[in-house]
């Protein structure tokens, strides 16, 4: 028996990308059958987007009023109630993913595999250690699931244009209780998603200040572009935290990146390594970013920007 | 109970042996997993604010990891247990020897970092809750304690999620939580007279997990030499010919 099991991710109404990128990974181990469940209050939505996308054979939407949040405690024994019927469960490795599988694949006593990079075979995959500075090809031993989070940087998304069936399922478990969701708060949401956009611009400790970072914005503006950072940016208070690109923030791939004010430290680099086109601004020669980036231009950033801008 | 993993520096670039067989660790610089040593800070800061009665460290591997056991006594953990294995374990055996230890210890908190930055797993801490039976805050960049609950501001993706959990319960930390102390020497000294148990993962009756097989290692990818450019305009150029603009 080979089926697929994907969890999606969503925000209650639409599907993130993360799920479509996890199809990718999971089309990529040979197995016919791939069903991708939707936990969430009313699922109706995500469910129908989910339906949509290539290669899904079937959409299990399982409603629970206390599923409004993604709380891991609540899901896990969800996934694992219904994970017997799959010899691979999988999902994003997003701080979504990354928090509620290893819950669920303890309770199905496996280990996990975090960060499927590459598939080999349907249980053989590469996956980065050491902060990307080494890969390591894994197999999972014969006996149990095939438990992992996909990296979503390092696939695209599937394509729409499917038409699976959605079945209902009711809740196999009850609400702990002992875990509550309180709020969350982001950004307000402007411009395009740091994760999926085609070209983004981060800044680094150089901006000096979260006023001077409004240069950063300006030229992101201007270029349709999404905003990242290091995380020295971060920590000083110029950004908030979810701008935050590298091992301990967002892994991403976008086309295009700017990287503007930074060193290139190898925490900073694991998150871009899967770029298109690296830019790299630095009034530093030495910078060790200019080591990796495909163009680099010394001088001042904020002579640079400004000029940028014009040119553009 | 902190639990601390003993890993290659993180100033250290790793570099992948030359026959494929592994990573070069050999007179590498070791140190406590930076998130762990994170959460060992935090752990001592509860109990400085009267929230705690006492911190235990934990490590699991071979003899050596009592180094970073030391050290974390050095920052100001009163007491340290060391499990023995026979070489590295994964992220499932740990936590099942993980839950053995809180069986013993009945701790308030179980405060793990969230991912070792050798294998980059980020399992051990979700594993352990589940195990255990109990809530879980990874992630963890603020911590609160009253009255039994904890509530806890999440880094996730979406921005920063305060989650509420009732005690005892699993936490993970981030980097933001808090810059650990340095140690000084004097404190050295004195770790040096607190207790370190050591007990061998068979005593304690844990079953090792199936583990993953690694079949290989390898570099990463090499991105291609990059060009300097002179000027703006010779940038935005080079970005039109590439199509990009
Ligand atoms: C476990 C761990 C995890 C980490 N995770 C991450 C992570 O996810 N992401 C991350 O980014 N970091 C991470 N870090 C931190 C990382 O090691 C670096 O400290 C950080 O990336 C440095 O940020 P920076 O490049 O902005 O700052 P700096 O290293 O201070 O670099 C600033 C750069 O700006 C240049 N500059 C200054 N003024 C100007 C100017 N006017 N014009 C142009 N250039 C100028 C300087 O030449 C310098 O190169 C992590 C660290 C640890 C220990
Ligand atoms: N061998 C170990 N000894 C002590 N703590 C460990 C060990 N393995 C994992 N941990 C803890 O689990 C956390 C997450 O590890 P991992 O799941 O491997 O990324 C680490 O930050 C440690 O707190």
């Amino acid at each position: 028996m080979s089926r697929i099991l994907i969890i999606a991710e969503h925000d209650g109404t639409t599907l993130n990308v993360a799920t479509a990128k996890t199809l990718t990974g999971a089309r990529a181990m040979g197995v016919d059958d791939i069903d991708v469940v939707v936990f969430a209050a009313d699922p109706a939505a995500v469910a129908g987007q989910a339906a949509e996308l290539a290669g899904v054979s079937r959409v299990l939407s399982v409603a629970g009023a206390d599923f409004e949040h993604p709380l891991a405690a609540r899901l896990a024994p969800e996934v694992a109630a219904i994970a017997g019927d799959y010899s691979h469960i999988l999902a994003p490795s997003t701080t979504f993913g990354k928090d509620l599988l290893p819950r669920a694949a303890a309770l199905m006593g496996v280990n996990q595999v975090s960060d499927i990079m590459e598939v080999i075979d349907a249980r053989t995959f590469k996956r980065p250690i050491y902060a990307g500075n080494a890969i390591v090809t894994v197999r999972v031993p014969e006996g149990g699931p095939v438990v992992a989070t996909i990296r979503t940087a390092s696939f695209a998304a599937s394509d729409g244009g499917g038409s699976a069936s959605v079945e209902e399922r009711q809740p196999q478990a009850s609400d702990p209780g002992h875990t509550r969701f309180v709020k969350v708060e982001g950004s307000d949401g402007e411009g395009p998603d740091l994760s999926s956009a085609p070209i983004v611009v981060s800044g680094g400790r150089a901006l000096g200040s979260s006023d001077n970072f409004a240069i950063i914005y300006g030229l992101a503006k201007k270029l349709g572009a999404a905003v990242g950072a290091s995380r020295a940016a971060v920590d000083a208070g110029y950004v908030p935290n979810e701008l935050q690109v590298g091992q301990t923030g967002k892994i991403i791939a976008p086309d295009l990146y700017f990287a503007i004010g930074i060193s290139g430290a190898i925490q900073h680099l694991t998150g871009i390594k899967d770029a298109g086109t690296i830019v790299a601004i630095n009034k530093d020669a030495e910078a060790p970013i200019f080591e990796i980036a495909d163009l680099g231009l010394v001088g001042d950033l904020f002579e640079i920007i400004p000029e940028l801008e014009k040119a553009l | 109970m902190v639990a601390l993993k003993r890993v290659v520096d993180y100033n250290v670039r790793v570099r992948v042996k030359s026959d494929g067989s592994g990573v070069e660790t050999d007179g590498v610089k070791m140190s406590i997993n930076p998130f762990d040593e994170i959460a060992l800070e935090e752990a001592l800061r509860i109990k400085e604010r009267g929230q705690a009665e006492e911190v235990i460290v934990c490590s699991m591997g071979s003899a050596d990891v009592q180094q970073q056991l030391r050290t974390g006594l050095a920052m100001g953990a009163d007491r340290a247990i060391h499990v023995e294995t026979s070489g590295a374990i994964q992220p499932l055996t740990a936590a099942r020897i993980l839950l053995k230890l809180i069986e013993k210890e009945q701790p308030g908190i179980a405060f793990l970092g969230k991912q070792a930055i050798d294998d980059d797993c980020n399992q051990t801490g979700q594993m352990l809750a589940a195990l255990w039976d109990r809530p879980q805050a990874t992630f963890a960049s603020k911590v609160d304690i009253e009255n039994g609950t904890a509530t806890v501001k999440r880094e996730v993706d979406a921005g920063l999620e305060t989650i509420a959990i009732d005690l005892p319960a699993v936490l993970t930390s981030d980097l933001r939580l808090n810059e650990p102390r340095f140690v000084k020497l004097p404190d050295i000294m004195k770790a040096k007279r607190k207790s370190l148990d050591a007990m061998a993962m068979d005593e304690l009756g844990v079953e090792p997990a199936a583990e993953l097989e690694a079949v290989s290692f390898e570099p990463p990818p090499k991105r291609g030499g990059g060009k300097m450019v002179e000027s703006v305009d010779q940038l935005v150029s080079e970005l039109k010919n590439k199509g990009l603009l």
